[in-house]
């Protein structure tokens, strides 16, 4: 689907240009949607409206644009981005175009070119000799770099409204605990498959509390199934996941009867200690140490991981990225053909990826505590449903849902 | 604002003594129909006689160009609302050497010359006429539909854009005529749906002529007061017609200039009123 915002203005009424613009639009297989409309008071005042043209391919678009212009609609982006080179590493002019997380278009040398990478807050570097333009976090622009400055020129689609009731629709993005849950993630399993179906990445991003309510096993026959392709996490889950693998309990608390034991709140620390001890994971995979869990589950079936350390970690293990920058990057690069991220249990891990991803990846949020649902969508990624409930429960009903 | 009523009209011609055939810009015109140069002037002379002596109009005079042909033809050089000359900005590369010499003429006599922006395509009076108090504008095949809201802050009134529809109906002065504010002369299908129906809107009384009367250029007549002039050989239906409504036509020959597509109302820029 094709978009381009037009406006018309002057007596468009009377002279009917207004209705025949419209008939023109539809008349070539494109909608349209009026975003303002002034209509003049007296009859020596002019009128003005603004469209959002909708054609199904660029190409239909062009004719209906090159139609309508005739008639004295034209499109509103008319000129080219503005450049300025970015005058320090790591530091974006002072006017620099902050990115949202929708796709995005820059019209450079006359022509709409995609802004890959799109991500929200960050600038936009444009390559000048080929017109390529790369969504670039602030830490990464290189001192010289062109970068897309004042809006002019720039163009963000919404996303589209999907035309049959999808899951995504379903809920729209309000949470609520009070919400028919297994009907829910029936559809979500329909949709984890369809993106299997398209060819497309899932990524999840876990939270400790899927070890301490005993739910790895359930994320084990996911990734054995094949519906995980990617994982990001922290410390805090893969240190109780290897703790459970290696001593039974999470944070000293046996997993399968729930009760604390004694000097069990040392066993986190031993599991890290051991796999310090073989180097990383996957050494304590090969050497036949570790021989359960999630994390084994991904060395074994090749899915990548990213862990990211915080403040307030014990070790951490060797596989963590202590650096903040160094993390960001390192999930940014696992971003490309992801098509859904399902977020369980995990508050900072959530909005952090949450940021990092565009706006036309589709993402679930599952916690407990309402609040950290509504604060990923109030900080930007607003194209998720959030479902409230207990890590175990849900994991359970999508196991079923999913059949694995 | 519309022009006010005065006693006599006033009107810009230019002499056709450069006219001729050097380009094809419209479907009439063809390089293997030359004009002749002795004919047309005697034409012209014969318009400019009826307008000035037996009509009472005043006629100033613009000094023709040896590099600029169709300069004869004043009705595309601009639109005049009160002392302010709108300059056209042609279509056509080889109308656009007439820009600055109509403009040079327009301040020697006393207009303040206001241009559209140079992205907007705009040919004066050939595309813009006025009914009452609301200014009628063509485009498609020379003015711009978008030069219509610029204009209309311009001359302060409702200006509505009707798009044409026949390419031997280029200008809107070649397929449309307003006789009164109630009262015009056109051709249906020079205009498309919308036009048609904004002119029915707006004119109590449309006269449509005749396919023969439209390519006689029956439509491109010059109105002063109840007097129409026209070319010759439109239809005894139609003479029939304006008598009717008590206007009385005036045939003139001019058949060197409908060579360049062109008739009477194309030798003639209003410069004031006619009521």
């Amino acid at each position: 689907m094709a978009s381009e915002i037009v406006q018309v203005q002057g007596h468009i009424v009377d002279s009917l240009i207004l209705p025949k613009v419209l008939d023109e639009i539809m008349d070539h297989r494109g909608t349209f949607e009026i975003l303002a409309i002034e209509i003049g008071k007296r009859k020596t005042d002019t009128s003005r409206a603004r469209l959002r043209i909708l054609a199904p391919s660029p190409r239909i678009l062009a004719q209906i644009l090159k139609r309508i212009a005739r008639l004295g609609a034209l499109p509103l982006h008319l000129r080219d981005i503005s450049l300025v080179r970015a005058p320090k590493e790591g530091v974006f002019p002072p006017d620099f175009y902050s990115t949202t997380n929708l796709p995005t278009e820059i019209r450079f040398r006359g022509r709409w070119r995609p802004v890959q990478r799109i991500e929200m807050d960050c600038g936009i570097v444009v390559e000048p000799t080929t017109g390529r333009a790369v969504c670039t976090p602030i830490a990464r622009v290189r001192k010289g770099d062109w970068v897309v400055c004042g809006s002019e020129g720039v163009k963000v689609s919404p996303l589209e409204r999907a035309r049959e009731a999808q899951v995504f629709q379903f809920m729209g993005s309000a949470v609520s605990s009070e919400k028919p849950k297994a009907q829910l993630i029936k559809r979500l399993a329909r949709e984890m498959r369809a993106i299997k179906r398209a060819g497309q990445k899932i990524l999840f991003v876990l939270g400790p509390a899927v070890i301490h309510t005993g739910s790895a096993p359930y994320v084990e026959r996911l990734i054995k199934a094949g519906y995980v392709d990617v994982l990001f996490a922290g410390n805090g889950l893969a240190t109780h996941d290897i703790e459970s693998a290696l001593f039974g309990t999470s944070l000293g608390v046996r997993l399968d009867r729930g009760e604390a034991v004694k000097d069990g709140h040392d066993h986190h620390m031993r599991a890290i200690n051991t796999i310090r001890y073989y180097g990383s994971i996957r050494e304590a995979v090969r050497r036949r140490i570790l021989k359960s869990g999630i994390m084994h589950a991904c060395v074994t079936h090749q899915v990548p991981y990213v862990l990211t350390g915080s403040i307030r970690d014990d070790g951490p293990l060797p596989d963590v990225l202590p650096h903040v920058v160094e993390a960001q990057e390192a999930m940014r690069r696992h971003i490309p053909g992801v098509g859904m991220a399902l977020m369980v249990a995990s508050t900072l891990h959530s909005i952090a990826t949450g940021n990092l991803l565009p706006a036309t990846v589709k993402t679930v949020c599952v916690d407990i505590n309402p609040a950290v649902v509504t604060k990923l969508s109030d900080r930007g990624t607003f194209q998720g449903i959030g479902i409230v409930s207990d890590t175990e429960s849900f994991l359970r009903e999508l196991i079923r849902a999913l059949r694995v | 604002m519309p022009r006010s009523a005065s006693a006599a009209p006033i009107l810009l011609m230019c002499p056709p003594t450069y006219y001729a055939i050097s380009y094809e810009i419209n479907p009439w015109m063809s390089l293997k129909r030359p004009v002749h140069v002795q004919r047309a002037r005697l034409q012209w002379e014969a318009l400019y006689r009826l307008l000035t002596q037996r009509l009472r109009a005043k006629v100033q005079l613009l000094a023709p160009h040896p590099e600029v042909p169709d300069l004869t033809f004043t009705a595309n050089a601009g639109l005049v609302c009160g002392r302010t000359f709108i300059a056209s900005h042609f279509r056509y590369p080889e109308r656009q050497g007439e820009e600055p010499i109509v403009g040079r003429w327009a301040r020697l006599a006393g207009y303040r010359v206001a241009r559209l922006e140079p992205r907007f395509h705009f040919e004066g009076e050939g595309d813009a006429l006025w009914v009452g108090s609301t200014l009628l504008v063509g485009f498609r095949f020379r003015s711009d539909a978008a030069a219509h809201e610029p204009l209309s802050r311009l001359v302060r009134a409702e200006v509505l854009a009707l798009e044409l529809a026949d390419k031997r109906f280029y200008h809107l002065d070649t397929c449309f005529s307003p006789l009164s504010a109630h009262t015009a002369l056109w051709y249906p299908p020079a205009f498309d749906r919308y036009g048609q129906r904004v002119l029915q809107r707006l004119i109590p009384d449309l006269i449509a002529v005749s396919e023969r009367d439209a390519l006689r250029f029956a439509c491109n007549a010059i109105v002063l007061g109840r007097h129409v002039i026209l070319q010759t050989g439109c239809s005894e239906r139609l003479r029939r017609q304006l008598q009717q409504r008590r206007f009385s036509p005036h045939p003139v020959e001019l058949s060197e200039f409908h060579k360049a597509g062109g008739s009477a109302k194309c030798l003639v820029l209003h410069l004031s009123s006619h009521a």
